[in-house]
């Protein structure tokens, strides 16, 4: 089937798109947005994180035709041309990224909670990124950088 | 496979008469699964994200009517003050990302025993409307469950909204699992005191092929509320009263051992969350939330 929806700004219209397959399948192997990572394919990793219409969800949840006419931000639509957004470079600047592979979902989840809440304690980014899996970092970085990213974004602001 | 994406709820039920190979699908958070694993694959999908009826929820006296489409998020963001039970089980699906998408229309469409929205559903009393192109009716919670991810749901309907009484005391929902988030309930159980009818209502989920009520521990600590005056006076409840509703509500389960826990364990953990909710619901209720939470 021919698939129409917004990504990252941009009308994208795919065609051959099987029916079954995820709105994640459709980033990752037929509108080369590879940034949007694939590990558990049933919503327990959160490594596919992305926008639709607004909200984080699971792009391997997402079945292709549900995004028809949506609108789908992906982790490559955070930044402004080379300009990392204020999550990305806490994350570099924290040490927040080991293997990378959770990045892209650890990102996106973080970004829409200070979208919400510009200042959130500790518990409620636990909460916020309990639907993300880090094999590697053990988490703490992890806090480190949604903190600062929180703390650089009120520095903008004021 | 086809993917048939219906504007209107007419037409989703014309398509669903027609097309009984086709998998309903909303939020996707398990009919994806079973896809992405290639573990069934259907005729079609019949995509309901484009039907506004199903969307959202409004309050019809004392009871708010939630579309089959709302997603966990909402019911945890605007219902938590009407249906307490409800929303708390809800603040405990999966993760943010899925209950931006999960529904408790899908939760009722797949019917597991483990699903969190049942045991909320059975305590407050609540009605699930399905309709066919041969029209619509109710379906008490309590005749809707019928076997493992097995309903009351016919082949042709589709599940549009589920009626739930508002609280008319305090609730309670209590899951086991092995973190907060991302878990399939090892056992969870809702608790209800209704102050307008002197009774006690739970029911237990994962423990057994339903979810279901234990009716004979109902039956048994309204008896003792009732005996001890309690929903007037408010003598104490004796520990050992308590205790023994735990036990009833154990002896109410038929679990198994299965990957997420043993069935004794099921057991000890159910007769511990039913005396720990009742505790909560009695303190509640006694220092004056006759409302709800």
């Amino acid at each position: 089937m021919r698939l129409t929806m917004t990504v990252n700004g941009a009308e994208q219209v795919l065609d051959d798109v099987w029916e079954g397959e995820s709105l994640l399948y459709v980033l990752r192997e037929r509108a080369g947005l590879p940034g949007s990572k694939n590990a558990c394919e049933q919503g327990e990793c959160g490594s596919c994180t992305v926008y639709l219409d607004g909200a984080p969800v699971c792009a391997c949840l997402v079945a292709a035709g549900q995004a028809a006419g949506r609108d789908v931000r992906t982790v490559e639509g955070l930044a402004d041309g080379d300009e990392l957004d204020v999550v990305q470079q806490a994350f570099l600047s924290a040490g927040a990224v080991q293997c990378g592979f959770c990045t892209p979902g650890l990102i996106v989840a973080a970004h829409d909670l200070l979208e919400r809440d510009p200042a959130p304690d500790d518990a409620t980014v636990r909460e916020a990124l309990s639907g993300n899996l880090c094999r590697c970092t053990g988490y703490e970085k992890i806090l480190d950088a949604v903190r600062l990213a929180a703390a650089r974004r009120a520095e903008v602001r004021s | 496979m086809d993917f048939l994406q219906p504007r209107e709820l007419a037409e989703a039920l014309a398509i669903r008469a027609q097309r009984p190979d086709a998998v309903a699908i909303r939020g996707g958070t398990d009919v994806m699964v079973e896809l992405n694993f290639d573990r069934g694959r259907p005729g079609a999908l019949l995509d309901l994200g484009g039907l506004d009826e199903l969307d959202g929820w409004d309050a019809d006296g004392d009871t708010i009517r939630i579309g089959a489409g709302l997603p966990y998020r909402r019911i945890v963001d605007e219902l938590a003050a009407q249906l307490p039970a409800l929303a708390m089980a809800s603040r405990t699906v999966g993760s943010p990302q899925i209950r931006n998408r999960g529904t408790v229309g899908g939760n009722l469409g797949s019917a597991s025993p483990a699903g969190d929205a049942h045991p909320p559903l059975l305590v407050s009393g609540a009605e699930i409307e399905v309709a066919s192109v041969r029209g619509t009716r109710r379906i008490p919670a309590t005749e809707f469950y019928q076997g493992v991810k097995r309903s009351a749901l016919a082949a042709d309907e589709l599940i549009v909204a589920v009626h739930v009484p508002v609280a008319a005391g305090p609730q309670q929902f209590a899951k086991v699992g092995t973190r907060n988030a991302m878990v399939i309930a090892v056992c969870s159980l809702a608790f209800a005191l209704d102050p307008t009818t002197e009774r006690v209502r739970v029911a237990l989920g994962s423990a057994a092929p339903t979810p279901r009520r234990c009716t004979e521990a109902e039956e048994f600590l309204s008896g003792e509320l009732a005996d001890r005056r309690w929903w007037t006076v408010g003598m104490p409840v004796p520990d050992a009263v308590v205790r023994r509703f735990g036990e009833l509500v154990a002896a109410a389960a038929a679990p198994i051992d299965d990957v997420r826990g043993t069935a004794d364990y099921r057991r000890r953990a159910l007769s511990v969350l039913a005396r720990r909710t009742a505790a909560w619901c009695l303190h509640e209720y006694r220092q004056g939330g006759r409302t709800c939470a």
